[in-house]
C-alpha cells in the first residue's frame, strides 16, 4: 500500500506501524515528532499505530537554528 | 548568587546561545560550552527521508543545556502553534521561542500574530518566550497575558548591527517585570556588553558565534562581553554630563584664582 510521507509516495507493507517505519527509516532513537492526517501523535502510541493506504504521515526532527 | 530566573527555573549565564549556521557540530559544541550558556536554541524541520542528516541533538548534553525550541519558518498564529505542539511532541520541555516572522527580507516579527499565538500556548502550558520587535507597548501586553520574558531585537536577525533599538529596549527594560532578553542582530561582545549595561537581563546570540572562523574563541569573548556589562549594571553607571569634571583635584598653588 501506498502512504504519502513528508509529500512524497511511499510503498509500505500492510501491518506497518510508526515504530517500524521509524526504525526502517533509521530514526528510531531519534527525537521525532509525527503528524498522522494532519494531527500530532503522541509518542506513547507509536507502537500501536498502524498506517493505511493513502496515510498523510509528516516526520519532524530539531536542527540548529537561532 | 546573580542568576537569571526565567518562569521560576534558576539559570546561571544570562548569555542564550543559538545552534544555527554553525560549520559543524564540533564547531557548535566548541561555542556552547565556551560561551557558558545554559540555554540553547533549536529549529524544527522536516526529516528529509532520502537524505537523513546527521542528528544534531544526539551530540548536545541535555543535562547541562535547557533546550529552547522556536518556531522560526512560521508565518502566522497557527503555523507557530503547530510548530510548537510538535517541539513538545518531539520530546522537548513546553518551553518555546516564539517567532513569527512573514517577511522574508528583514524578518521581522509580526506583532498581531505573536500576541494571537502567544495567548494560545499559554492556554495550553507552555512557558512562552516571544520575540518581538522593540515595541513597549507590545512587550507590555505580552508580558500582562503571562509570557515568561520579552525578547526584543536589537536589529534584525543576523545583521550584526547592535542594538539600534537602544531607545525602545530602554523603555521596555524600564516597565517589563519578567526579564527581556535581547535577541537578534548582536555582532560583536561590545554589543551584548551594551545591552546589558542597560540592564536587559540576558542577550541571545547565534549569527556572530557561527559565522566566525573561530566559534568558541567568539563564545568566549561574548561571555565576558554579557558578564562585563552585567556586572557595570549592578555596580551603577555615572551619569552623561556635558561639562568635563575633573578627577584630579584642581587646588591651585600654580596660581592664585581670582
Amino acid at each position: 500500500m501506498q502512504i504519502h510521507l513528508n509529500g512524497k509516495p511511499r510503498e509500505i507493507p500492510t501491518a506497518t506501524t510508526i515504530s517500524s517505519l521509524l526504525l526502517e527509516l533509521n530514526l528510531g532513537n531519534a527525537a521525532v515528532a509525527v503528524e498522522l492526517n494532519g494531527e500530532i501523535l503522541p509518542k506513547e502510541k507509536f507502537s500501536q499505530t498502524l498506517l493505511n493506504d493513502m496515510d498523510r504521515v509528516e516526520m519532524v526532527q530539531f536542527v540548529g537554528g537561532g | 548568587m546573580d542568576e537569571l530566573i526565567i518562569a521560576g527555573r534558576r539559570f546561571k549565564s544570562r548569555l542564550l546561545v543559538g545552534t544555527g549556521k554553525f560549520s559543524s557540530n564540533q564547531a557548535m559544541l566548541e561555542a556552547m560550552e565556551a560561551s557558558g550558556s545554559d540555554i540553547v536554541t533549536v529549529a524544527l524541520r522536516r526529516v528529509d527521508i532520502d537524505n537523513p542528516e546527521d542528528y544534531m541533538l544526539k551530540h548536545i548534553d541535555r543535562s547541562k543545556y535547557l533546550l529552547l525550541p522556536n518556531t522560526s519558518g512560521a508565518r502566522d498564529c497557527e503555523e507557530a502553534v503547530r510548530l510548537a505542539r510538535l517541539a513538545r511532541a518531539a520530546g522537548c520541555e513546553p518551553w518555546i521561542k516564539l517567532e513569527v516572522t512573514p517577511d522574508p527580507y528583514y524578518l521581522l516579527p509580526d506583532p498581531i500574530e505573536t500576541y494571537k499565538a502567544a495567548q494560545i500556548l499559554i492556554k495550553d502550558g507552555f512557558t512562552v518566550l516571544p520575540y518581538i520587535n522593540a515595541d513597549p507597548i507590545l512587550a507590555k501586553h505580552l508580558q500582562e497575558i503571562g509570557c515568561a520574558t520579552v525578547m526584543p531585537l536589537g536589529a534584525p536577525i543576523g545583521t550584526n548591527k547592535g542594538v539600534k533599538t537602544r531607545d525602545n529596549i530602554a523603555i521596555i527594560i524600564e516597565q517589563a517585570h519578567v526579564p527581556v532578553v535581547v535577541d537578534a542582530g548582536l555582532g560583536a561582545p561590545s554589543h551584548a556588553a551594551e545591552a546589558m549595561e542597560m540592564g536587559a537581563d540576558a542577550v541571545l546570540v547565534n549569527t556572530a558565534l557561527a559565522v566566525s572562523p573561530h566559534p568558541g574563541m567568539m563564545a568566549a569573548a561574548f561571555r565576558k562581553g554579557v558578564e562585563a556589562g552585567r556586572e557595570a549594571f549592578l555596580a551603577g553607571l555615572g551619569k552623561q554630563r556635558k561639562f568635563a569634571e575633573a578627577s584630579s583635584p584642581l587646588t591651585g598653588f600654580l596660581r592664585d584664582d581670582k
